[in-house]
């Protein structure tokens, strides 16, 4: 019969609550990144040249059918090989983890940018508006509010991803708990306390951004 | 290369029969799941809206980590890839359940009432009426998560399986050639996935005719 014993677990406490935080922040950096990154290539897709259309779809094909965790391995591990050893293993992951939130967030914009009505753009125009301005004024805050659910899985998915990091042993959550498994052998109490943890971070997310969505829904 | 090739291979080999294992047998646990949410009583509906809600919100790393490290802590004795099919497996279940639901819920009453009127029993319902119609539906979303699945088939690199992944790191731990192995690996998820979705919008268009 397995015998529970909680304090060790508790005792570390801080561990897993430091870990929590690291990965809530993380998955926050790489959703930025990653916005900046999937922006670009949206806009590269539904209004750019040829070959940039081409390169983006490319990159988005590519990261999104590709595994997480070998695109750490090649940040991580491949970069300094060839020669690049800019990043410590947090700044890594981040790096990875942006690449592929990217690659999603460019087909969420994209989705966004063609939900923008041609009348709006056609309206923006006919006021003497440029086109950088037509992106900034109109094109982009439409676009952002269609988006805006879709934004909010990235993020559950980007936090939850940020257990990865845990291969490269950024301290995290999970890697968290696997430390406190290895220096007390509690493997049932931190994976039930972890599970727990990572369950009420994601619920509470989602409830912040159901608030969020309330407040700036798209009206019709 | 050449040398590292076998090692590649056999990795490849168990990331496709880990892959296929999980959507085996998640795709079991979600259409049953699926069922019991659409048709169960209200105690089986309970149970199984907590497992997917629950499964939905811990990372699939971290369900691995409980199986292959928990399991051995209560007495039960289980391989690492035995482990990591089992933990992707509940996760991929709970995904395909929800996937279920959704599109048998999204099948219009209507159907159901002219089945009830033509006489057919529930199972009937279910194979004649029902079913044909969700597979449409179903599909595209159950194509995203095979997809993902073989994705997250990389992770049980991290309870020691020798997977594709954990193969190429391997081989580029021994030879320094990053740039040329991860790129292999890449290509060959690549393949395996953009083959997958293809496959699966093909599908998709010959269903949704008949």
């Amino acid at each position: 019969m397995y015998q529970f014993n909680w304090r060790p677990v508790f005792d570390n406490f801080d561990l897993l609550l430091k870990g929590l935080v690291l990965g809530i922040g993380i998955a926050l950096v790489s959703l930025a990144i990653g916005s900046i990154i999937g922006l670009a290539a949206a806009f590269c897709r539904v209004h750019g040249a040829r070959p940039l259309k081409f390169l983006a779809a490319a990159y988005v094909e590519l990261v999104r059918n590709v595994p997480l965790l070998l695109i750490i391995y090649f940040v991580y591990f491949g970069l300094p090989l060839l020669g690049l050893s800019l990043f410590d293993n947090t700044w890594s992951f981040v790096l990875a983890l942006s690449v592929y939130a990217g690659a999603y967030l460019a087909e969420v914009f994209r989705a966004g940018i063609e939900a923008v009505g041609k009348g709006q753009i056609e309206a923006a125009r006919a006021i003497g508006l440029t086109r950088l301005q037509v992106a900034r004024h109109v094109t982009i805050p439409l676009m952002f509010r269609v988006a805006l659910p879709s934004l909010g899985n990235t993020f559950i998915s980007l936090f939850k991803d940020t257990s990865v990091a845990s291969a490269i042993a950024v301290p995290e959550l999970t890697y968290g708990a696997i430390r406190i498994n290895v220096n007390t052998w509690r493997v049932i109490e931190v994976y039930l306390v972890v599970g727990l943890m990572y369950l009420a971070a994601c619920y509470a997310i989602a409830a912040l951004l159901r608030q969020a969505e309330h407040r700036y829904r798209v009206m019709h | 290369m050449l040398s590292s090739a076998p090692l590649i291979a056999r990795g490849l080999l168990i990331t496709l029969l880990v892959s296929a294992c999980v959507l085996l047998l998640g795709s079991v646990i979600g259409v049953g799941g699926g069922l019991g949410l659409l048709y169960g009583g209200r105690p089986l509906r309970l149970v199984v809206r907590f497992y997917v809600d629950t499964l939905r919100g811990i990372p699939q790393l971290v369900l691995i980590f409980a199986i292959f490290y928990g399991f051995p802590a209560i007495g039960l004795q289980v391989s690492a890839m035995i482990a990591g099919i089992l933990a992707l497996s509940l996760f991929c279940g709970a995904h395909v359940a929800e996937i279920v639901r959704g599109a048998v819920a999204s099948i219009p009453r209507g159907q159901t009432d002219a089945a009830l009127g033509l006489g057919l029993s529930f199972r009937q319902r279910l194979r004649h009426v029902i079913f044909p119609q969700a597979v449409v539906r179903i599909l595209p979303a159950w194509v995203n998560t095979a997809v993902e699945i073989i994705k997250s088939s990389s992770l049980v690199s991290l309870v020691s399986v020798v997977d594709l992944t954990m193969a190429v790191q391997q081989v580029v731990g021994r030879t320094r050639e990053a740039l040329l192995f991860y790129a292999v690996a890449a290509a060959l998820y690549f393949l395996l996935n953009f083959t997958l979705s293809m496959a699966g919008r093909r599908l998709e268009r010959r269903f949704s005719h008949a």
